[in-house]
């Protein structure tokens, strides 16, 4: 059943709508769990649109399977994604930075906050970004080590390749998962290929892990794979490399290849004179998990991330 | 004057961003003013630029009182004015969103690291920046609630208001909530105009900062002693939304004082040019804030008024 979640009229006859669409067992008993998945928070990510379709098109084929309630919200920011626009349009803020929102604040916020309400009793949520369009990613799941304790297990079960904890950053108070998190729905960000496109293996990876977290949260009795065992990042070593000049940065490795310390990734050209303004070289051995996609780079702009072994 | 490179980003094909720090005078490091953190904020560079003007006469004339360094940077974000973004050019982040910065790591981290460190010792901040939602203010003194702000210093500006507010969560990252945290006294000062020039406000901020460098005893400059400030929390304000979407059509102004019930603004149908909807006052007050653009969404806030308070 689709639903509007929040609607705002635009001045030039037309709304801002956000919709959702919610699969509910064909016998009800009013216990069901309800998981939400969202995404497009970001306008320029669209991974998350091909998994909305497949868990549709999955629960309509198999809905006997059905136990418990999905709510898909497959377009938080619908503006951004027509106008391929990261952010708000016209409004010239990042959606995921303006969370839990306000109810007597700005339009944006006051949706934000409508989103808030709409997804606030759910009993898991799962928010799918497809990294920006500078960076490939491996399929993760990120979330603040502040709710590690409570998520990590359910994050195992997502089939994704890796689970990133990272510190508490105050910035990321503003974030969707955090609201959510902050107010007791159990949420975490899964990351994924690049902005701007929609990797097919990745959609089908992650689609599979999402029907075993449902399976576990006793919400899908459908068939399911067996989880890849995720690595995580938990006291392993990571490399972060960024650009120190401005150039052209042309890979030497592949996204997901190995590489030694010292071993180079990369080179950063200058067409102009023709010469290599800088030779990136990993700063410990391990796997690149993330690698840039865009190849414009200025300094500062980040590279790659590698993932290590563990911390002597 | 002192014209010093604070920062320098290197660029492929286009100028290398240099930011530049103006100082006056030498001593301790007593005040330190910045402009334009945006690619549209050119009323902020404008008032930063009128003010080194006229720092640059005091200083010729020995207005500088001893022992007292004073610095302007009018931008930190050249790249974004010259091609008319708000944000960052290429990855679209807020410089103003990055403080205190990490000079290793990500580009506009880093430019917020190297600010902060030239900026980061001086006894008082003063931003001028602007709001997130387009609009004109009364100009005014804005302050976060983070246990270390001071209204009473903020009165020595002679502006007409000082406004406290709660802080958010995205707040954080600014640089006004970051020198708080390293015990300067920060000011955000807001005036009419961001993307065009407002001479009467322009005015008015370079005359307040004359005013406040004087009375902390920085400068000697003689001026109008300005006002007594109201001093506000943001939750005086009464929010004025539409009812409905359009084109916007104004009738009261920043500043002027309007009656409960009077009509604030039309919304007119923007096929057929009839009025479909009129704002109407929720209260008595005066106009602090007004929305800027001929379009407005439905339940957009398009003025705020400070609630019973008269001229």
């Amino acid at each position: 059943m689709i639903k509007t979640v929040a609607s705002v009229g635009l001045p030039v006859g037309e709304s801002w709508n956000i919709y959702k669409n919610r699969l509910v067992p064909e016998t009800v008993t009013g216990k069901e769990k309800r998981i939400s998945i969202v995404t497009g928070v970001h306008g320029d990510e669209l991974e998350g649109q091909f998994v909305c379709y497949e868990i549709n098109r999955i629960i309509r084929e198999n809905k006997d399977h059905l136990k418990g309630i999905v709510d898909i919200y497959p377009a938080l920011n619908p503006l951004g994604i027509d106008s391929i626009t990261r952010g708000l349009p016209g409004y010239d803020i990042d959606m995921n930075r303006i969370f839990p929102g306000d109810e007597e604040g700005a339009v944006s916020e006051h949706i934000a906050s409508e989103i808030m309400a709409d997804i606030s009793g759910s009993d898991f949520c799962v928010d799918l970004h497809a990294s920006n369009i500078f960076l490939r990613e491996i399929p993760q799941i990120r979330m603040s080590e502040a709710y590690a304790d409570k998520l990590i297990g359910f994050a195992k079960l997502m089939n994704v390749d890796l689970v990133w904890v990272y510190e508490n950053a105050v910035v990321l108070d503003s974030t969707l998962s955090h609201g959510l998190n902050s107010i007791g729905v159990p949420t975490f960000v899964v990351e994924m290929g690049v902005g701007m496109r929609i990797t097919k293996t990745y959609g089908k990876q992650l689609t599979e892990g999402i029907l075993c977290l449902m399976k576990e949260l006793g919400i899908w009795t459908g068939k399911t794979v067996v989880p890849k065992e995720p690595m995580i990042s938990y006291n392993r070593n990571l490399g972060l490399l960024h650009s120190e000049s401005p150039g052209i940065f042309m890979p030497l490795v592949e996204h997901l290849g190995t590489v030694r310390e010292n071993q180079p990734i990369g080179q950063i050209l200058n067409p102009l004179t023709g010469t290599i303004l800088e030779e990136v070289v990993s700063p410990i051995d391990g796997l690149v998990f993330t690698l840039r996609e865009y190849p414009v780079v200025s300094a500062g702009s980040l590279l790659a991330r590698v993932l290590g072994g563990e911390q002597a | 004057m002192r014209k010093e490179t604070i920062y320098t980003l290197k660029n492929l094909y286009r100028d290398d961003m240099n930011l530049y720090g103006y100082h006056f005078g030498k001593g301790e490091k007593s005040a330190c003013i910045v402009g334009a953190c945006r690619g549209n904020e050119v009323q902020q560079l404008y008032i930063c630029s009128q003010l080194i003007r006229q720092l640059k006469e005091l200083e010729e004339r020995g207005a500088i009182i001893k022992g007292n360094e004073i610095m302007v940077i009018p931008t930190v974000n050249t790249a974004s004015l010259n091609v008319g973004k708000r944000f960052w050019p290429t990855d679209d982040s807020d410089i103003n969103r990055m403080y205190p910065g990490d000079g290793s790591g990500e580009t506009t981290k880093r430019i917020a690291a190297g600010i902060f460190d030239a900026v980061k010792e001086y006894s008082y901040g003063i931003q001028f920046t602007s709001f997130y939602i387009p609009g004109n203010f009364v100009p005014h003194v804005r302050m976060m609630d983070t246990g270390f702000q001071n209204p009473s210093l903020a009165n020595l500006f002679g502006l007409p208001y000082v406004v406290v507010r709660d802080a958010k969560p995205f707040d954080k990252a600014t640089l006004n909530y970051n020198w708080q945290l390293k015990n300067t006294s920060a000011f955000s000062i807001y005036t009419s105009g961001t993307d065009q020039i407002d001479e009467p406000s322009a005015r008015m901020a370079v005359a307040s900062v004359l005013r406040f460098l004087t009375r902390m005893g920085m400068v000697r400059y003689t001026s109008h002693s300005g006002y007594i400030a109201t001093v506000l929390h943001e939750s005086d304000l009464s929010s004025v939304r539409t009812d409905c979407a359009g084109i916007y059509r104004p009738h009261v102004k920043p500043g002027e004082e309007v009656s409960r019930g009077e009509i604030l603004a039309d919304i007119l149908d923007p096929y057929e040019g009839e009025i479909i909807s009129q704002i109407l006052a929720p209260t008595e007050g005066i106009v602090f804030f007004s929305h800027s653009q001929p379009f407005v969404t439905e339940g957009g806030i398009i003025f705020k008024i400070i609630r019973r308070l008269h001229e």
